[in-house]
């Protein structure tokens, strides 16, 4: 085969598992949402379509593809249209680059950490650009919001991630697993790692715009922020960029601080380590995912929601310092090689 | 020097309360199976409770001779306050005193309108009205809401004084 026919080829079958695997993901994690906040609030959640409610997210997306897609009169047509796809658009770039076991990845960059960092800033466009284009007050609000605390909270999630690239000393994703083979840099970093990683799930939590950073869309305030003018298939773009973006948040917490698909190993227990090495990596992958994103979710159900003044002041003169002086203090130890 | 201590004291404090409010949260979550306080409800009718507080409807309650408590007072009416109820007591002759009294022809109740506030519970001299726990009144017509409290020939029991 000639070889445009074959990247060709490789191209469509990358792209439509993408696909599937965002619908999959959106779908099971949405269930996954209402079921765990259920828990959390002494509710069933939902129970009638399927057994346990299961099919529930197949019922409402099903709704939502029926739906007309509305553009509202006296919006910006084409921005307005315009804003789900971009809304879509990062998380599907970034979950290229999220290592799923060894090999399993789409690209593997040798600047995969900078690259995910980047791009998964394109989101907050789509946020600002539905928010302006609905010419609705309440969406610009809520755009506006999203914006501040979006461009705010990625300077201390970069500088959180950059303490485990002192210690790595890659920015590649497959080297910076690798790193972690005699160990997870959560417990081979101590101090600096926690407090980095306390650091990361905060501003990852604020990054996806999830309680009890929701101020984009306070629905008591706002009704639904940027996207009260959205509904049908538009709405669930939006709805499942915000999930979508959960998993990639909380994968590249799993892959940077607890050794993505690397077991569970201590270094000089062999017959433990050989244990640990039967569990295939796709599921350690996975399982510390689903701890991350039940994390994430206990803090969406217990925590009530920030005030504006108050995200920005968490994250300039309580994240930021904090994260900056950690910096330092990792890039000593790092030289004096007090790490284990 | 202080502000720095009270800046750590903020920052630890701070995750302190957070990590009590997730104990909470999560002793629900672990205990999800045991301490789930929603209610199925269509399928649980035959052995729904409910509350002794919740209010769902006015009722007049007749005994077995089908004699009511209600003398036509009218302090529900009065107390009521959006007009949910009409007393219809015209004043007839006593045969007994041979003066004239006021004697309960229709207690008129207008579910439509009511909050079920229970002000007209606490007005009523006599308990003659109580709040009874049944809710399902839907029904397809508004004119079926308003409904007369006092059975047809009902009467006053004679234990009741004025």
């Amino acid at each position: 085969m000639p070889e445009a026919l074959v990247i060709t080829i490789e191209w469509i079958t990358m792209g439509t598992l993408a696909i599937l695997f965002v619908a999959l993901l959106g779908l099971s994690l949405v269930y996954g949402e209402r079921k765990v906040a259920a828990w959390f609030q002494q509710r069933i959640g939902p129970n009638r379509v399927g057994p346990q409610g299961i099919l529930q997210t197949v019922a409402d997306i099903t709704k939502l593809i029926m739906k007309e897609p509305l553009t509202a009169g006296r919006s910006d047509h084409f921005l307005y249209n315009l804003a789900p796809f971009i809304m879509m658009l990062a998380p599907f770039i970034v979950i290229s680059m999220i290592p799923y076991a060894k090999g399993l990845h789409i690209l593997d960059m040798d600047v995969g950490v900078f690259f995910v960092t980047a791009v998964s800033g394109v989101g907050v466009l789509g946020v600002l650009l539905s928010g302006w284009a609905s010419n609705n007050k309440y969406s610009l609000i809520g755009a506006m919001r999203s914006g501040a605390q979006i461009v705010s909270y990625e300077l201390s999630a970069g500088l959180a991630i950059l303490t485990v690239i002192v210690l790595s000393g890659s920015l590649q994703f497959s080297e910076i697993i690798e790193s972690q083979r005699e160990g997870w840099w959560i417990f081979r970093g101590h101090i600096p790692v926690w407090i980095a990683f306390l650091v990361f799930l905060i501003s990852g939590t604020a990054e996806t715009n999830r309680g009890p950073f929701d101020l984009a869309e306070a629905e008591s305030e706002l009704t639904a922020g940027f996207h009260t003018e959205y509904s049908g298939i538009k709405f669930a773009f939006f709805f499942l960029a915000e999930y979508v973006n959960l998993f990639i948040i909380v994968s590249i917490a799993a892959t940077v601080f607890l050794g993505g698909w690397m077991p569970f190993h201590i270094g000089g227990l062999d017959g433990f380590n050989a244990v640990m090495d039967y569990i295939p990596p796709i599921f350690w992958f996975l399982g510390k995912v689903t701890f991350l994103i039940i994390l994430i979710m206990w803090f969406k159900w217990t925590f009530p929601r920030l005030r504006i003044d108050q995200i920005l002041t968490l994250e300039w003169k309580y994240l930021l310092p904090i994260s900056l002086v950690n910096l330092v203090l990792v890039a000593f130890i790092t030289l004096m090689g007090w790490y284990f | 020097m202080s502000s720095i201590v009270n800046y750590f004291k903020t920052v630890f404090g701070g995750l302190k309360t957070l990590v009590q409010g997730m104990g909470v949260t999560g002793y629900y979550f672990r205990n999800a199976r045991k301490e789930i306080i929603t209610q199925k409800y269509p399928d649980n009718r035959s052995t729904l409770k409910m509350y002794d507080m919740f209010r769902g409807v006015v009722v007049m309650p007749h005994d077995e001779n089908n004699m009511h408590r209600c003398t036509g007072c009218s302090a529900c009416e009065i107390a009521c306050p959006n007009g949910s109820i009409e007393i219809i007591a015209p004043r007839v002759l006593d045969p007994e005193t041979g003066r004239k009294k006021k004697v309960i022809d229709k207690h008129v109740y207008h579910y439509s309108m009511c909050t079920l506030c229970n002000l007209c519970i606490i007005a009523c001299p006599t308990d003659a009205i109580i709040m009874d726990q049944t809710f399902e009144h839907a029904v397809y017509d508004r004119s079926l809401l308003t409904q007369v409290l006092n059975r047809e020939g009902s009467k006053l029991n004679p234990e009741v004084k004025e």
